[in-house]
């Protein structure tokens, strides 16, 4: 029941052009069955004041997080939100938002968590949406609860915990927050609120490529051959490589995992989501301050 | 304890009244109703003071006169949370007395039935915005 791809030239040098769809093909093929379209944004109610026709909303804090632990939602929560949704093992789902799809991307790698397998973003989210005058409803899609199965989590492939990249050193790092972040002049990105770390600075060895380079101005992703330049030529990775990304919760940095992962073909590629709000805090892990990524710790 | 201002002691009941997600209905209410900025404060963008812990660009002036407080807040389109936010405590706050506003409890935006629909994390931005107005009306009260 897979909806046909979007053959757009303008994808076609990505390694994964199956996992963007373009403002045109969206419009195009919007009630198209067996394609679900989910909004998430990092402003909750964003959707509330219009949204793509039919498309259902899931946000990252309130439905992806468990509400108690610092984790995500368990296998039959996520069976129990996207059944909410309409939503089954066999949909194809287009994720779009706000930010350059900041909260989209994190929204699909939450879905790759769980193996969903047909899951793209909209190249340039509302943004581009809005600026070539396409229309928003309020109309909240009438929804038919169906059966989504419980698949568990799997944890091992796309996502990394903090002894993993204990365990990583000598591998790439990428720390995709903003210089300051990075520097340790601040633990939070600029205008964004405190969220708590004891100290500041990035992990040893890191290449800070901040995740909004990805991005151009319009909100659609950079061409194959300026992600090469930013990832290969100036951070260095090479094909091969097994890197682990982090920001402060994992949000911006599942940003960057889809661009190395769907558009570079990085096939290794782990979200290290605990990120500096964990590091940042944890007792006895090494840091470095400053510019420069600093050296691999003795372990 | 202090007394809730009743206007503000309206709108927390106004929330709790509703499920969770017609709360969400009500702060785009909220969101709707900010008022624009007075033209002299469009003019003089300096005089506006940023809420950092806000995610979104959102400023604050407070104005004292008489010692009755007003204050006047912008945010953008695309942020409507934070308007709700803002918008909530603009017309709450409108006409109380320097000393009413003092005594605003600090936790009041946790007590408005929000974190479950919208996150506790979010709604630190809320309590941001109430903690730098009484910041800016103890400046002014003291100079």
């Amino acid at each position: 029941m897979t909806v046909e791809n979007d053959s757009s030239t303008q994808f076609q040098s990505y390694a994964h052009p199956e996992r963007l769809v373009s403002t045109q093909w969206l419009q195009d093929h919007l009630g198209s069955p067996g394609l679900v379209v989910v909004e998430s944004d990092e402003d909750v109610l964003l959707y509330e004041t219009g949204h793509i026709a039919g498309a259902v909303k899931i946000d990252w804090h309130v439905d992806l997080n468990d509400p108690t632990e610092r984790d995500y939602i368990n296998g039959s929560q996520f069976a129990a939100l996207l059944g909410s949704r309409g939503i089954t093992r066999d949909t194809t789902i287009v994720v779009y938002g706000d930010k350059s799809n900041w909260w989209a991307a994190y929204a699909l790698w939450v879905f790759t968590l769980f193996g969903h397998s047909d899951v793209r973003l909209l190249d340039g989210g509302r943004a581009k949406w809005e600026a070539e005058g396409r229309a928003y409803t309020t109309a909240r899609p009438v929804l038919s609860a169906v059966d989504y199965p419980v698949i568990e989590r799997d944890d091992a492939s796309i996502r990394a915990y903090k002894d993993d990249v204990l365990a990583h050193f000598g591998n790439p790092l990428i720390d995709v927050r903003s210089p300051e972040e990075y520097s340790g002049e601040r633990t939070t990105a600029p205008a964004y609120p405190e969220e708590g770390s004891l100290r500041a600075g990035h992990i040893p060895t890191a290449q800070s490529v901040p995740w909004g380079k990805a991005a151009a101005e319009n909100g659609t992703f950079r061409s194959l051959d300026e992600l090469n330049t930013l990832y290969r030529d100036e951070a260095g990775l090479a094909d091969g490589d097994e890197v682990i990304a982090y920001c402060r919760i994992g949000e911006r940095s599942a940003h960057t995992w889809f661009v190395l992962t769907h558009l570079l073909g990085f096939d290794s590629v782990r979200n290290y989501d605990g990120s500096w709000t964990e590091w940042g805090s944890a007792v006895r892990v090494p840091i470095v301050k400053g510019s420069e990524p600093g050296v691999m710790p003795n372990r | 304890m202090n007394q809730l201002p009743a206007l503000l002691e309206q709108f927390r009941a106004d929330f709790l009244e509703l499920e969770v997600n017609d709360r969400l209905m009500l702060l785009l209410e909220f969101a709707n109703e900010l008022p624009e900025l007075p033209a002299e404060f469009l003019e003089h963008p300096d005089l506006l003071e940023r809420v950092e812990e806000c995610q979104a660009p959102v400023f604050i002036f407070v104005e004292i006169t008489d010692g009755i407080v007003r204050l006047h807040a912008t945010a953008p389109r695309e942020a409507p949370t934070t308007r709700g936010f803002a918008s909530i405590l603009v017309q709450g706050l409108a006409g109380l007395s320097v000393q009413a506003v003092l005594e605003v409890p600090d936790d009041f935006p946790q007590t408005i039935g929000l974190g479950a629909a919208i996150s506790p994390l979010r709604l630190r931005g809320m309590t941001a915005l109430l903690a730098r107005a009484k910041r800016q009306i103890r400046v002014k009260v003291s100079a």
